[in-house]
């Protein structure tokens, strides 16, 4: 007489705990869908070729750097102006702080939020796990351009890059060092 | 009706003595004794721990415990209230009430109710336990963001994720059997619209319970994979992202708000007709403000995440689905009070308890209107504002309606009638004490002292003085409640089968005490 109806009920349970889940992968969609959160393409872009030159955008660049962890990161510039379209290079200088073989990995935001997905890099080194020699100092370009769609009252972006040390999680999978990493 | 009770009795002849009657036991009643027990040790387990937090905050400076083992008794006292105290109680009273109100012999699946108390002993001890080990308990706050839960968390999480997935198994085996329960065994000619509102309220609970605490399952499973296993779920190392923990965490957390709410507006639903001497005012619209308000849960999450950078137009989506709560709120509120309007009222001691859990949980409602209007919160988030607002709701809502509905059922589940001196000395020493206790909290609160911190600027101190003093009479007057209680189940005066003149319902066909077989045959609903 039950078995029908709790049958529903425990597959709507299942349902539920698979719909947990199911939110990591959808909220990505909805931010992607939206633009909401910053979150910049990880995926290399490719190279643009009309530039809007009506107007100018600044850019500028920072680096965080959590707690404990030994890098420095440093754009060489602060800031670019950038035409929409026209295609920028940037220095970035990162040492490894400590004297033992390190893995770093960049996560970028872009802010505002909504003008995340305007912003298209060609080369990142956020792109890839980045290993360290003890000391070792790396210089890194980054390549972008702005789109030229990016909505006009957008005059200024910031690129920031999160600077995490993921020497410990590397070693346990260090069969492909290079590969970045995919949410 | 008293030979039919006789000889289920005697079908049953064979029942365990001892502690194995009650492990073994499938009776409704004494699984829902059993739930309300339990639930009435974790609120004096919880409530100590409170009590440490209140003495630790009398005077401004570190003096009784250090600022690790504060932290874990603000998050172990949450923990233990939500899911120890507050929720079984509410199944406590399930198990007792729905039967008997819908003229069923027993719960549907009645072994799976038996489990579904008996692991929560467990899921408890495993918390618990976790504070006396290396490290201590959790110490990340009730709502166990990442990365704290993660990151910098001690290797004891694992217990506390154990012992929430056995929370939230136990809570959804007992919210399948009361759907199961209402949906099946109602008597014959007990229509849709004729429930009991407790019942209805209850129905509703059960379904938000099987939606939600999955989805609370999987979060804590996410925390467990991200700390042990090396997944990034929340590491925005590895392509996640903390701020979706939180996404995730309120997708069930602002639901599991209304489970501890919607039950209680059932039990006051109850009791303010039967001292009002009047039908309820507005039932449909009562069933239908109780749907509302469960749909609504469902897309109003982010409001308690206004801080975390969500752009304007989430802001303002936010802002206004949450008002929108207040109406079918508003709703009940505005029912009670017209089921009073020229009642002939009286005051015994579940209608004190009701009454003053209309005044306070609308007075709790509107620190929460205040809250939603998002460039306010951004004032008012993490501060004290905050912890009044949810102990006005949880503590003078949920646990006095609890309170309302123990002292409306004790005679019907004993047989005796309970101290009504010693009710009203425990009455009106709560009323009084949880206001010292909870209503200075929204002044420092927005004076800016924030929540979760075991010292505070000097500023605060006279406050947080007189809140600790209300904290500490407000335990005590709780005493008072298991005495008054204790003595009732020892023993009293006789009741009549139905107890209270004014009250409508098949629970008050039964006799006093409710015999341990009700309605092995369905009575008849006109």
């Amino acid at each position: 007489m039950h078995a029908a109806l709790v049958k529903k009920l425990v597959l709507t349970v299942i349902g539920m705990f698979a719909f947990a889940f199911a939110l990591v992968p959808l909220y990505d969609v909805f931010c992607e869908v939206t633009g909401l959160n910053g979150k910049p393409d990880m995926d290399a872009a490719e190279t643009s070729y009309l530039v809007d030159e009506s107007r100018s955008v600044d850019v500028s660049f920072i680096t965080q750097t959590k707690q404990g962890v030994p890098f420095s990161v440093r754009a060489k510039e602060f800031s670019v102006a950038v035409k929409p379209g026209e295609m920028s290079e940037l220095v970035f200088v990162a040492k490894n702080l400590s004297s033992e073989q390190r893995v770093m990995q960049a996560i970028p935001s872009v802010s505002p939020g909504k003008a995340a997905k305007y912003l298209h890099k060609v080369a990142c080194f956020c792109f890839d796990r980045q290993p360290f020699e003890p000391n070792q100092e790396v210089e890194f370009k980054l390549v972008f351009y702005v789109d030229t769609s990016l909505p006009e009252n957008v005059q200024e972006l910031t690129l920031s890059y999160a600077i995490f040390d993921i020497s410990e999680v590397a070693q346990q999978r260090d069969t492909s060092i290079t590969q970045p990493f995919t949410g | 009706m008293s030979t039919q009770v006789h000889s289920a009795e005697h079908a049953h002849d064979e029942h365990p003595t001892g502690i194995k009657r009650w492990l073994f036991t499938t009776n409704h009643k004494e699984i829902g004794s059993l739930y309300l027990i339990f639930s009435l040790v974790m609120f004096l387990i919880g409530g100590a721990m409170a009590m440490i937090i209140r003495a630790e905050l009398f005077q401004p400076g570190l003096q009784l415990v250090d600022p690790h083992f504060f932290n874990q008794m603000t998050t172990v006292h949450g923990l233990i209230m939500v899911f120890g105290a507050v929720m079984p109680a509410f199944t406590g009273l399930a198990n007792w009430m729905i039967p008997m109100m819908i003229g069923a012999p027993d719960m549907a699946l009645p072994r799976m109710n038996n489990w579904s108390f008996w692991i929560l002993p467990f899921a408890f001890a495993i918390l618990l336990a976790s504070l006396f080990m290396e490290g201590g308990g959790p110490a990340f706050g009730w709502t166990f963001y990442a990365p704290l839960s993660t990151t910098y968390s001690n290797d004891n999480t694992a217990l506390f994720v154990f012992a929430v997935h056995i929370m939230g198994i136990s809570s959804i085996m007992g919210a399948i059997n009361v759907i199961v329960t209402i949906v099946n065994l109602r008597a014959p000619g007990m229509t849709w619209m004729k429930l009991p509102l407790f019942v209805w309220t209850w129905l509703i609970t059960a379904f938000l319970l099987i939606a939600v605490m999955p989805v609370l399952a999987g979060a804590v499973t996410m925390v467990l994979t991200d700390k042990y296993f090396g997944t990034s779920f929340f590491d925005a190392a590895g392509g996640g992202d903390p701020v979706m923990f939180q996404h995730i965490f309120w997708f069930f957390g602002h639901p599991e708000v209304y489970i501890m709410i919607l039950p209680a507006f059932g039990i006051i639903s109850t009791i303010v007709p039967t001292f009002s001497r009047k039908k309820l005012f507005g039932y449909s619209s009562m069933v239908y403000a109780t749907s509302s308000i469960a749909f609504l849960s469902f897309i109003v999450w982010a409001h308690h995440m206004f801080t975390t950078g969500m752009p304007l137009a989430g802001e303002l989506f936010f802002m206004y689905a949450t008002m929108l709560i207040s109406v079918p709120t508003g709703v009940k509120v505005f029912n009670w009070v017209a089921t009073m309007w020229r009642g002939s009222i009286s005051f015994e001691i579940p209608m004190m308890f009701s009454i003053a859990f209309i005044v306070l949980f609308t007075l709790g409602g509107f620190s929460g209107l205040m809250l939603a209007i998002t460039p306010a919160d951004f004032q008012y988030h993490d501060t004290y504002f905050v912890v009044a607002h949810f102990h006005y709701v949880l503590v003078t809502g949920a646990v006095f309606s609890i309170m309302a509905a123990v002292y409306y059922w004790l005679p019907k589940w004993t047989g005796h009638m309970y101290c009504i001196t010693t009710a009203k000395w425990h009455f009106w020493m709560s009323m009084i004490s949880v206001n010292i206790l909870f209503f200075p909290m929204h002044f420092v609160g927005l004076a800016g002292m924030p929540r979760r911190i075991p010292d505070y600027a000097l500023q605060f101190a006279d406050f947080n003085a007189i809140i600790s003093i209300g904290g500490f009479a407000f335990g005590l007057s709780q005493l008072i409640f298991v005495w008054c209680v204790y003595k009732c189940a020892k023993g009293g005066e006789s009741v009549p089968d139905k107890v209270w003149d004014g009250a409508e319902g098949l629970e008050w066909e039964v006799p006093s005490p409710a015999p341990l077989h009700t309605f092995s045959t369905p009575p008849e609903v006109k």
